[in-house]
């Protein structure tokens, strides 16, 4: 597990900024889109499809960094350099972190909304 | 795939200005990163269009012609660097930057992006200050490409409008110029097809009476102003050939028309040759040229140097049409060229040179013509197949004049139907007789019958020998015999021009009368000088019709028409020409090949 924050408050804030009325559209949105990301991980692994594997993981890193979770970006990053690896176990093993790690990710940015 | 969908709108666009807000194409599989973007250009003020993977992004492109793309890399249906070749196809030759958008950090993938055409790279996670910063940047690119694209299709179109001026006004001037008759067959000569625009000049053009008029001539500068002075010498020179007017009357128009029309700094250096076939003698005025060459039968070679400044230079009051006349005979050849023969030069710069020329002269023979021989000197000299562009060379052979009979004359045709019965009386008086020569406006009057149109030759011949009858040897009571010899040639003309300055009191009286059924008609010309006339009963005067070169005059007259007679004192000739319909002209010069 690697000692990046969950959220970097200060791109968030950023983000509330650039933003303004539609930033809660925009957390909603990543949050929707990133729980279809896991189902796609997800799939993608238990079909040993490496490449989709890969792809997905690289896209939802992306999404990640944007938003302000470096935390479940880097672990993104790591399941796509297994997945292009193929190395199955790692992808699983870091999928289960994504998993625990979004949990934590829509959690904090549940309560962002609230504020 | 239509790839200039783009180019239109470039040029509706092209007053847009650097500031303008900008229409751009983001494309992107993930919702939130679209959303992100998409309100962060939008702060900028531009108008986003979303699109959310690389087939939509094309299909958006093809439909809003936006002048930025953004593009993550990797999508479904069509990636980014697919998407990136066909929006770059699309938009030919206007630049639309295409950026792409990323959390690629492997070399090799980045490096693939620019070969599909990325100009750029913009990586998560996004940043204000970096976007904006490269939107204008690629702005002011795009604006700066367009820029250089709308000159460089200015000069491509003013270069195109150019050729096709230039080869406008060579067509132009080849109507005006190649009507004359330098495919005579003992011409030779070498022009470049885009000569005009070197300013080089050629024509050749036969007249009315026989023989030949040849000029060659070369402008001062390049270009259009150099050729544009080529159409007015042009029509000149076949103009008033063609009508009958001797050298000196022609030189004096051109050159009062060129030093009317350019500029002080711009002339004509020329030579201009008449030759007459029948008399075997040719008249050269050379004016700035560099000397031109008669090449004798017999290997003899006489300078033909510039005795003249060029044409368009001195004003119609200083010009001199004085012509230097030489005595030729068949197996002569004349042969001019421009000043791009001697100044042609080779790869180290030297000059071809006087000494080159007169080598290449002495090298010709039979096989090989001079200019021919002339010209293969040139071309090895210089090794260098362009340098024929800038060379102008004609060659003229002395031959019978029977050999030349079948110049076409183009006189142009008249659509008028023109005078069936008329009389005219002109009469040329006193000091008119030495400077003024009256051939041209009779032979006008008489081509205004279209049937004696068809044979202008032959009319003008009639016309000819009847005036100089009358003036050399009715009026100046020049003895005909005296030309039997070369120095009595010379001696017959020096003495003609002396006796030309004391003509006062004497006139040569013409009346032409004409009459036509329709089919067949009659030209009859009375010519009648205030000479003593001879006595034309007597047998050994008569038999001037068959004593050579001297008797040739009346000889042809008596040959062309149905009748020639002595009047009065015999100062008074009347020769009556029939034409018909029916009929085509007669040969010229045949009595000459009985008599010689």
């Amino acid at each position: 597990m690697n000692k990046k924050p969950h959220l970097d408050d200060e791109a968030l804030s950023e983000l509330r900024d650039v933003m303004e009325d539609e930033f809660d559209v925009l957390i909603r949105t990543y949050l929707s889109d990133s729980g279809e990301r896991i189902d796609i991980l997800r799939s993608a692994l238990s079909s040993r499809d490496s490449q989709a594997f890969t792809h997905s993981a690289h896209s939802f890193k992306g999404s990640c960094i944007n938003i302000g979770a470096p935390r479940l970006g880097a672990l993104c990053s790591e399941a796509e350099i297994a997945g292009r690896e193929e190395r199955i176990d790692d992808a699983a093993h870091l999928l289960d972190d994504i998993q625990s790690e979004f949990l934590t990710v829509r959690q904090l940015l549940e309560q962002t909304l609230l504020r | 795939m239509d790839e200039r969908a783009n180019s239109v709108d470039a040029a509706s666009e092209a007053d847009e200005a650097d500031g303008d807000p900008l229409r751009i194409i983001i494309a992107d599989d993930s919702h939130s990163d679209r959303l992100i973007l998409q309100a962060m250009v939008r702060r900028l003020g531009h108008q986003v269009i979303l699109a959310e993977d690389g087939y939509e992004a094309v299909e958006l492109f093809r439909e809003h012609h936006p002048q930025i793309v953004l593009l993550d890399v990797m999508m479904p249906r069509m990636d980014g660097m697919d998407a990136a070749r066909h929006i770059k196809a699309l938009a030919g030759d206007t630049l639309v930057p295409v950026i792409f958008l990323t959390s690629l950090s492997d070399a090799d993938a980045l490096a693939r992006c620019l070969e599909a055409g990325g100009d750029d790279f913009l990586s998560k996670p996004y940043n204000r200050t970096i976007i904006e910063a490269k939107i204008n940047a690629f702005n002011r690119m795009r604006l700066m490409h367009r820029t250089l694209s709308v000159q460089r299709d200015l000069i491509r179109a003013h270069n195109e409008q150019l050729l096709t001026e230039q080869d406008i006004a060579r067509r132009v001037f080849e109507n005006i110029a190649h009507t004359g008759c330098l495919d005579a067959p003992n011409i030779n000569y070498h022009v470049s097809p885009m000569s005009v625009f070197n300013g080089d000049i050629l024509f050749a053009c036969p007249r009315p009476s026989g023989g030949m008029n040849v000029l060659i001539g070369d402008f001062t500068g390049h270009g259009l102003p150099a050729a544009i002075g080529a159409m007015p010498v042009a029509e000149i020179f076949y103009g008033m050939t063609s009508k009958g007017f001797h050298s000196g009357d022609v030189l004096r128009e051109i050159n009062q028309k060129l030093a009317r029309i350019l500029p002080s700094d711009m002339f004509c250096c020329a030579a201009f040759m008449e030759f007459d076939f029948h008399s075997g003698s040719v008249n050269v005025w050379n004016g700035g040229l560099p000397a031109g060459f008669l090449l004798r039968k017999n290997g003899r070679r006489d300078s033909l140097p510039s005795t003249h400044l060029p044409l368009g230079v001195l004003s119609p009051e200083r010009f001199s049409a004085e012509v230097q006349q030489y005595r030729v005979n068949v197996g002569d050849t004349v042969l001019f060229a421009t000043d791009g023969v001697l100044e042609a030069e080779n790869h180290d710069a030297d000059m071809f040179g006087d000494a080159r020329l007169h080598a290449a002269l002495d090298s010709a023979s039979g096989q090989r013509p001079p200019l021919r021989a002339l010209l293969d000197s040139v071309s090895d000299f210089t090794g260098d197949q362009q340098s024929g562009d800038d060379l102008t060379l004609v060659s003229v052979d002395i031959v019978p004049a029977a050999d030349l009979e079948e110049l076409p004359l183009r006189v142009a045709a008249s659509a008028l139907s023109g005078p069936a019965h008329w009389v005219c009386e002109y009469e040329v008086t006193g000091e008119t007789l030495a400077n003024f020569n009256p051939l041209p406006l009779l032979l006008h009057i008489c081509m205004e019958v279209p049937a004696l149109r068809r044979s202008s030759g032959e009319v003008y011949t009639v016309l000819s020998e009847l005036y100089t009858n009358a003036l050399e040897h009715g009026v100046l009571e020049l003895p005909s015999d005296w030309k039997d010899s070369a120095e009595g040639f010379g001696r017959y003309y020096a003495e003609r021009e002396r006796r030309l300055k004391s003509t006062g009191g004497h006139r040569i009286r013409f009346r032409l009368e004409h009459e036509t059924t329709g089919k067949e008609g009659r030209l009859k010309v009375i010519c009648q000088d205030t000479g003593a006339g001879f006595n034309y009963t007597d047998q050994k005067r008569s038999a001037l019709d068959h004593d050579g070169y001297t008797g040739r005059g009346l000889a042809l007259v008596r040959h062309l028409c149905t009748s020639v007679r002595h009047l009065g004192a015999g100062n008074e000739v009347e020769a009556e020409y029939h034409w018909s319909l029916n009929r085509q002209p007669e040969v010229k010069g045949s009595p000459d090949n009985e008599s010689r």
